[in-house]
């Protein structure tokens, strides 16, 4: 801490509340690495078509002679397959990376969604009382009451499978976690005297509330929803392992894991292996920088 | 007392029934009901005529009232893959599912416990540092993956264990169970072991937790100033005190034990409830579904109110606590 102030001193830059946080953030070196990893993997699924050796969605660039080949080998198309291929001789490294497209965009994506509309109704229910908060935090309970996969699975059954119904099944799963984060926090700041001259000011509601109380709930919602995109991936992933998630067609990890079963008991490892690798990297990273975001943003921990 | 069971189990079945009507709704309103109840292969006489039997024709209120009539008395469709009651195909099920949760829990218990009290204890150490590590990735790791790589090194590389299905069965209470039996409990060891993953991070979670809170309690230290041996102080007068939120979290985590075992029976092709689900879902067997919903709701509602009802008895603080909003 005392080092990092003084390095802010040195530069000579005013100390604003985001760069302290940038150097509080950074003082565990396990975190950053891992922000480090994230970032390339998110790098990687954003320019996958400019860096994979082959589009593994296309059919007619796959070679069905070329399938189950072991990590290493040179195929028909003249290039390796670093991380051999599947059944369909689709190259590994191509499917994980695209795979790794699918995987983050469904977990932030329905991440985003649940946060939208549970910070909403969380910072409602706070704000509202009486009535309106205890009808709210009773679906918050119901909700919180199931595990997460038993809830994801009846709204499947019910919707049928498509990636568009795993997002719905993932929102509607977490939206409590943000809605009961939110309405915590909010209840502790509507008392603050800033809400109460925002309200002198006769501010419409939604400006109080989205303007002035919102922003402050801010940082338990940030810690929150980096754990729940981590939840979501992983959620998806094994929707995806049981066949109800996202079609054959354009797999996710989960689905190149499950892809892999059946070869993996006559030894070809490498099919469910290294997918499985790059999903746990995956939620390992983001869980290790949400678990420093949770010790940098808690007021109780400041020193 | 009295009136805080009978308000409770009213609550409970209050929840019952919402939820039925949820399911209901999932399964009448959001899908095609004729699609659902009637088999895909009845012709278009077959289908009118079963959509007069089944009372589809009549208002949506009337429906569920007979959806909840035949609910109550056991009836909740027939499978229309294993032309069966669904509720029978579940019941049948349900040994293999809960022993697995069951092997699940203990297991987690069995490792998790000790870790748990090493990292309470020396929670500088090295090896707590590595317990705690491992939980972290206990907590990531996906466990379908997991269960993958089990197979890959005990099953195909190592060949120690078997890497699918029950294996031989013995008899108790006229229900087939797997433990009973040497072949069974190898079929077992992996698809346990791969449940308990989880809830063995958590069980050290709590247990460390538990163990540092406890040890600067006034009546450890008491009991340290009596001169007892620090074996007799963690033993009898933490380890005791911890055991109960442990084992009540571990209780409650039974319910979610169960659900995840999906996951864990498709990989390890487990022939029990969760396999089931997965299959109907594929094949669009609703009856089944909607039956396999049904119970789990039920189950989990009563796994809450036997929680919630030991709690207040325990702790009298509960009941007035409700009482008095």
């Amino acid at each position: 801490m005392s080092e990092a102030i003084i390095t802010a001193k040195a530069t000579d830059k005013v100390e604003t509340p985001f760069r302290r946080f940038v150097f509080e953030f950074a003082e565990s070196k396990v975190a950053l690495g891992a922000l480090v990893v994230f970032i390339i993997i998110a790098l990687l699924a954003i320019f996958a078509p400019w860096i994979t050796p082959q589009n593994p969605y296309d059919l007619a660039e796959l070679d069905i002679m070329d399938g189950r080949m072991e990590p290493g080998t040179v195929g028909g198309a003249g290039f390796t397959y670093w991380l051999g291929t599947d059944d369909q001789g689709r190259d590994m490294l191509s499917g994980i990376i695209y795979g790794l497209r699918i995987s983050l965009t469904v977990g932030a994506g329905s991440a985003l969604i649940a946060c939208l509309i549970g910070a909403s109704l969380g910072l409602l229910a706070a704000y509202a009382g009486g009535r309106t908060d205890s009808v709210i935090m009773r679906l918050v309970d119901l909700q919180l009451s199931f595990p997460t996969i038993l809830a994801a699975l009846m709204i499947l059954a019910f919707l049928g499978k498509g990636i568009m119904n795993v997002v719905i099944a993932l929102v509607l799963v977490e939206w409590a976690y943000y809605a009961r984060t939110v309405r915590g926090t909010a209840l502790v700041e509507r008392r603050r005297e800033y809400i109460e001259a925002a309200q002198c000011l006769a501010l419409p509601t939604h400006r109080v509330l989205f303007g002035h109380l919102l922003p402050n709930c801010l940082p338990p919602l940030i810690v929150v929803g980096t754990m729940q995109v981590a939840r979501a991936i992983a959620l998806e992933a094994t929707l995806s392992f049981l066949g109800l998630g996202v079609p054959i067609t354009e797999p996710s990890l989960g689905l190149l894991i499950a892809n892999g079963y059946e070869y993996m008991l006559s030894g070809k490892y490498w099919i469910s292996f290294y997918p499985g690798i790059a999903l746990l990297i995956t939620i390992v990273s983001i869980n290790l920088v949400g678990d420093q975001l949770r010790d940098v943003l808690n007021p109780r921990l400041k020193k | 007392m009295t009136v805080y069971l009978v308000r409770r189990v009213l609550q409970a079945l209050l929840v019952v029934l919402a939820m039925s009507l949820i399911v209901f709704i999932g399964v009448y309103a959001i899908g095609d009901p004729v699609e659902i109840l009637i088999s895909p292969d009845a012709d278009q006489i077959e289908r009118e005529r079963a959509v007069q039997a089944l009372g589809l024709d009549l208002p949506l209120w009337q429906q569920y009232a007979v959806f909840l009539t035949k609910a109550l008395q056991g009836d909740l469709g027939r499978s229309f893959v294993y032309n069966e009651p669904a509720l029978k195909l579940i019941l049948q099920r349900m040994p293999a599912t809960m022993e697995l949760a069951f092997g699940a829990t203990i297991i987690a218990l069995i490792i998790g416990l000790p870790l748990g009290l090493y990292a309470g204890l020396r929670p500088d150490g090295r090896f707590s540092r590595v317990i705690m590590a491992g939980s972290i990735l206990g907590f990531s790791l996906p466990t379908f993956w997991v269960g993958l790589m089990l197979i890959m090194v005990f099953a195909v590389y190592l060949g120690w264990l078997p890497s699918t299905g029950r294996g031989e069965t013995g008899t108790l209470l006229g229900m087939h169970w797997s433990f009973l039996t040497w072949d069974g409990l190898r079929h077992m060891a992996m698809p346990a072991i791969n449940l308990s993953l989880f809830k063995i991070s958590l069980v050290i979670r709590l247990t460390r937790a538990g163990v540092r809170e406890t040890m600067l309690m006034d009546y450890v230290k008491f009991a340290r100033a009596k001169g007892l041996s620090p074996a007799r102080v963690t033993f009898v007068h933490v380890f005791k005190n911890i055991l109960i939120p442990v084992v009540t979290v571990v209780g409650l985590e039974l319910g979610s034990t169960i659900a995840f075992s999906v996951v864990t029976e498709s990989v390890f092709a487990w022939p029990g409830m969760g396999k089931l689900i997965i299959d109907s879902i594929n094949v669009l067997d609703r009856p089944v579904i909607v039956a396999y919903l049904m119970m789990i709701v039920l189950m989990f509602i009563a796994i809450n109110l036997i929680v919630d009802l030991t709690y207040s008895m325990l702790d009298p603080r509960v009941r007035l606590e409700s009482k008095a909003t």
